[in-house]
Order: structure tokens, then C-alpha cells, then sequence
């Protein structure tokens, strides 16, 4: 039977392979949904046949309790919040792998059994980053619910303290390592872990929220792969590996999409607020009401839609598909150009879009749509803000000096809802708001498309 | 033993690149999607947990700690697959519109 049990790990493992590879296109996506969902349940079904499973009550009340949480998140969870769901899965995920590490830390203790070099190093790292990652995805989940200021906290020496204290806790788990049976360490490396975490991410701003998300899904991937090692079990160390370079390679594209080291959004508190407020002298700009903003994009023949974190916030999405189709219907090409580091989390957008019924063939990322800006005729820029700034491209002195936009700044004409003309979450000001080119459609962004929808059905009956 | 180690360490290495190859190209329309698919798959450390858990004369500590565990794992097992689902629903066909 514990044969048996490491064919089905075999299958479970290529099935997980399948499922990620199938995510390479929306057409063949949810086949990999099924592919994963299979994998998992042969492989928990296996592990419970195969081994003398013990404490049944204790395992069937955590699988009841679990899926009667699970299955209330999934489908109440509005698309708008997924940022948040994902931060809370990074911190179970971790918490799950933090526990099983220090449990099995305790086991062997409470046996006299002298835990291996080789299984402590990985205990010890599945611990660390299983803690850490736990209380900083609540951080950031925080953050990303606005319980917590979405500001970066920052406070003086802070690096230090935190380099300080990562010292302390890496060089506790060194000494556990060597010595493992002074079970007396290890509460205080797991608190100071669980610090580390939230300390990790407080100076960590909202827009810097992508790259953080992906980083900590790459350590929950990581603790689990760790944890594999700890019990030697392969499909452990083969499904957290594949979580961790995920999570690498998102948190090294929206990296790259800000022209940013890890580094740097690790420990640079983003925003020159001192920078921003220097140069927030009242510049004139035009602005634009409902009803001139419709007669415009009335008039173009191609449209591109750049959507940002200010259209989550408003919920406008759902307006949008309805400008959308009623500019489509009276012949207009409308596109969406799409930053990677637009919103929130690793594709936010391409979700509330797509919630929104709009097609996917629509969507155009960042480097398929650029050079389409300069013969567009209308440029709407909603709710976003510094993926657009074209300091980006032209001021050295600019914060966000290098980072690859979206050239919105090339097209005939550029609209751009906006509450207000106060600076995004970098705190820089955006030039492009000041050409002579673009209009500025202040309001909420909802409201403000409702409104043009007003003004559109009439000018067609005229 | 250490050869056991080795062959994991094997493992590791190939399953880290073949992630890194496949995931790249995923296409960046579906990354919030693939955050929660790859969620969920990790989630896997729920097999650890009940290993944990389950262990004959396992004492109150691992019984408790195991118990959340599990409950953390399937919580995200699913959540996960359900909501990659719920969002992969959405994205329509290039020709279905309308």
C-alpha cells in the first residue's frame, strides 16, 4: 500500500504540472482547474488509505471546518476584493506549513528523537518563511482592505531594526539547528519571525502591492517545498516548488513592469512625498463635462480604455462594459491597454474586465498596444495615474524615472477621470494631466461614466 | 539517507525550473487567476499536516497544531480551485460577445 501511495504522488505531481501548463491560455485554463482538483484529491485520498491514520475526529472536523469556510469565500468574494483573498490564502498556506514544522520540531523533541542536520535546515527555513509570510500576508491584507493606511509606515532606522532582527532569528535557528533539542529557542525564533513578518511589510506602500503579493506567494511555495523536504515527501517538494518560481517570476515581471529592484521595493519606501509636495504649485488644466467628454468619444473611431486601481475602487466596471458596447455599436474600436502593475495583484484588471463581460481578445498588454497609441484618437485613462506619466520616459530627476508606461501622452486626445487632482500613490505628479491635449473629467469614476452613458443614447436619436 | 536527500534536491532543482519554463508562459491575462490555482496546488502541505495529525500516540500540541493546519490547508484547497474557476468563467470567448 505505501507503495501504491507513491504512484498516486507520481500522477498527482504530473497532474499539477498539466494544470499549470494549461494556464497558458484562456481557451484550455479551465481544463487545468480539473487537472489540480484531481491531483489533490488522489493525492489526500491516498495519503489517508495508505498511512495508519490515527485522530480521525480531529482530521474529518479541520477538512469539515475548512471547506466550510472555503466554500463561502470563493463565491462571495467580489471580484473588486480578490487582492485580499489572495493575501489571506499566502497567509494560510504559510500558517499551515509554519505549524506542521513546529509540531514536528515538538514530536521529535517529545521522543528523544535527535533531529538530523539535514532535516533541521529545511525545518528551520519552513518556519522562518512559513511565520514570516503568515503574519506579513496579514499585513498586507490589511493594507489591501484599508484596515491598515495603505501609506508606507516608516519610521527612523528602520532597516536596521528589521536587518537587526532578521540577524537574531536567523542566527537562532543556526544555533537550533546545531543544538536541536533546545526546545526552549524555539518559541523565541517563532515570535521573532512573526515580527520580522509584520515589520517586513508595513513600509511597503499600496501600489508596491503586486510585486509584494507575488513575493510572499513565492515564500508560501517555498515553506511548503521546505516542508517536503522535513518529511520527505516528493509531491511536497515538487507542488512547493512550482508555487515558489510562480511566485518568482510574477513578483520578477511587475518588478521589471516598475523598473524596480526587489530590494528596492523591499526596503525603499516608496514616495518622495517631500519631492511631490514641492512641485504642487496650481498649474492650469482643462477639464471637461459628461456631455463634451461624449460628444468626443463619439466622434473618435478608435478609443483605448486604460483602466487602473481607481476603477476597482469605484466599481466601475460594469459602466465601462456599457460604454463600451454602446461606443462599439456605433462603430468606434475600443481597446484596453493594460499595465502589469495596474491595480492591485498580478492581472486585477484582466479579472474585473473580464467580470464585466468584456472580451478577452480586447485586452491588450503594455507592448502590444503602445505603438497603437499615436493613431488612436481618444485616450481614457481611468483610475489610473503613474503608469501613465510620461516623467517616467522624460524626467531623470522623476522618482519613477524608467519605469516603462503606457504612452497615453501620443494620442490625439487624452481624457482622464480623476476624483481630484491630488497625486497618486507614489506622490508624484503626473504631466500629463497639464497638456494641452488632455482633459480632465473630475468625479467619481462610476458616476462619471454613468453620465456619459446619459448623453450618448440622446445624441443618437438627434 | 543522503542519498535520498540528493534525489530530493534533484527534484527540487528540475521541479524549480520546469515551474520557472511553464509559468512563464502563462499569458499575464490570466496571473490573478494562476496566483489562486497555484494557491490552492501548494495547499498540497495539507498531506503534511495530516501526516501530523494522524501519527499514532501524536500528542494533544501536534493534535492542535495539525487540526489548524489542515483547516488553513483545505480552506485555501477550496477557495482556491472554486474561485480559479469562478474567474476563469468569466473570460468570454473572443467571438461569444454579445
Amino acid at each position: 500500500m505505501a507503495h501504491l501511495v507513491s504512484y498516486i504522488y507520481i500522477f498527482s505531481a504530473a497532474l499539477f504540472i498539466l494544470s499549470l501548463k494549461w494556464m497558458n491560455s484562456p481557451v484550455t485554463a479551465r481544463r487545468s482547474v480539473l487537472a489540480g482538483e484531481i491531483g489533490m484529491l488522489m493525492a489526500i485520498a491516498g495519503t489517508l488509505l495508505a498511512f495508519k491514520v490515527f485522530n480521525w475526529e480531529w482530521i474529518l472536523a479541520a477538512f469539515f471546518i475548512g471547506t466550510a469556510v472555503g466554500i463561502p469565500i470563493a463565491y462571495i468574494m467580489p471580484m473588486t476584493a480578490v487582492p485580499q483573498r489572495t493575501a489571506m490564502s499566502h497567509a494560510c498556506g504559510a500558517l499551515a506549513a509554519a505549524l506542521v514544522g513546529t509540531a514536528e520540531f515538538y514530536r521529535a523533541n517529545q521522543l528523544h528523537e535527535i533531529l538530523p542536520t539535514f532535516v533541521m535546515v529545511p525545518l528551520m527555513l519552513e518556519t522562518l518563511l512559513g511565520f514570516l509570510t503568515f503574519t506579513g500576508s496579514l499585513m498586507a491584507m490589511g493594507k489591501l482592505q484599508e484596515v491598515l493606511p495603505q501609506r508606507p509606515i516608516t519610521y527612523r532606522n528602520q532597516n536596521l531594526t528589521n536587518f537587526a532582527l532578521f540577524v537574531i532569528a536567523a542566527g537562532l535557528a543556526v544555533w537550533l539547528i546545531i543544538n536541536p533539542t533546545q526546545t526552549w529557542i524555539f518559541p523565541i525564533f517563532a515570535g521573532l519571525a512573526l515580527l520580522f513578518g509584520v515589520l517586513l511589510i508595513i513600509p511597503i506602500g499600496g501600489a508596491d502591492m503586486p510585486t509584494v503579493i507575488a513575493l510572499l506567494n513565492s515564500y508560501a511555495g517555498l515553506s511548503a517545498c521546505a516542508m517536503g523536504f522535513v518529511l520527505g515527501n516528493k509531491l511536497l517538494v515538487i507542488a512547493g516548488a512550482l508555487d515558489g518560481s510562480s511566485g518568482l517570476i510574477l513578483s520578477i515581471i511587475m518588478c521589471k513592469a516598475m523598473n524596480r529592484s526587489f530590494t528596492n521595493v523591499l526596503f525603499g519606501a516608496f514616495g518622495q512625498l517631500q519631492v511631490a509636495h514641492g512641485q504642487a504649485e496650481k498649474r492650469p488644466v482643462r477639464s471637461a463635462s459628461p456631455e463634451e467628454a461624449a460628444s468626443i468619444l463619439e466622434a473618435a473611431s478608435s478609443v483605448i480604455i486604460v483602466p487602473g486601481y481607481g476603477l476597482a475602487v469605484a466599481q466601475a466596471q460594469h459602466k465601462i462594459r456599457e460604454l463600451f458596447d454602446a461606443l462599439m455599436r456605433r462603430g468606434v474600436d475600443v481597446k484596453f491597454a493594460i499595465h502589469p502593475v495596474a491595480g492591485r495583484m498580478p492581472g486585477h484588471m484582466n479579472v474585473l474586465l473580464a467580470e464585466a463581460d468584456i472580451p478577452y481578445d480586447r485586452l491588450y498588454e503594455m507592448d502590444d498596444i503602445n505603438s497603437e497609441f499615436a493613431q488612436c484618437d481618444v485616450a481614457l485613462v481611468i483610475g489610473a495615474n503613474d503608469v501613465t506619466n510620461p516623467a517616467a520616459r522624460n524626467d531623470k530627476s522623476s522618482p519613477i524615472y524608467g519605469m516603462p508606461i503606457l504612452d497615453v501622452d501620443k494620442a490625439h486626445t487624452v481624457m482622464v477621470i480623476k476624483r481630484s487632482m491630488s497625486p497618486g500613490f507614489a506622490g508624484i505628479d503626473n504631466e500629463l494631466y497639464y497638456m494641452d491635449k488632455t482633459l480632465m473629467l473630475f468625479g467619481d469614476a462610476k458616476v462619471f461614466v454613468t453620465e456619459i452613458l446619459k448623453e450618448l443614447p440622446a445624441r443618437a436619436a438627434a | 539517507m543522503s542519498t535520498d536527500l540528493e534525489n530530493t534536491l534533484y527534484i527540487f532543482m528540475l521541479a524549480t525550473f520546469l515551474g520557472l519554463e511553464v509559468i512563464r508562459k502563462v499569458s499575464p491575462l490570466l496571473h490573478t487567476p494562476l496566483m489562486s490555482l497555484t494557491n490552492a496546488i501548494s495547499a498540497i502541505s495539507v498531506i503534511g499536516a495530516i501526516m501530523i495529525t494522524g501519527a499514532e500516540g501524536a500528542t494533544t500540541l501536534s493534535k492542535v497544531l495539525g487540526f489548524i493546519a489542515i483547516t488553513a490547508a483545505v480552506t485555501n484547497i477550496v477557495s482556491g480551485y472554486l474561485i480559479t474557476d469562478r474567474m476563469l468563467r468569466m473570460f468570454k470567448k473572443p467571438g461569444g460577445k454579445k
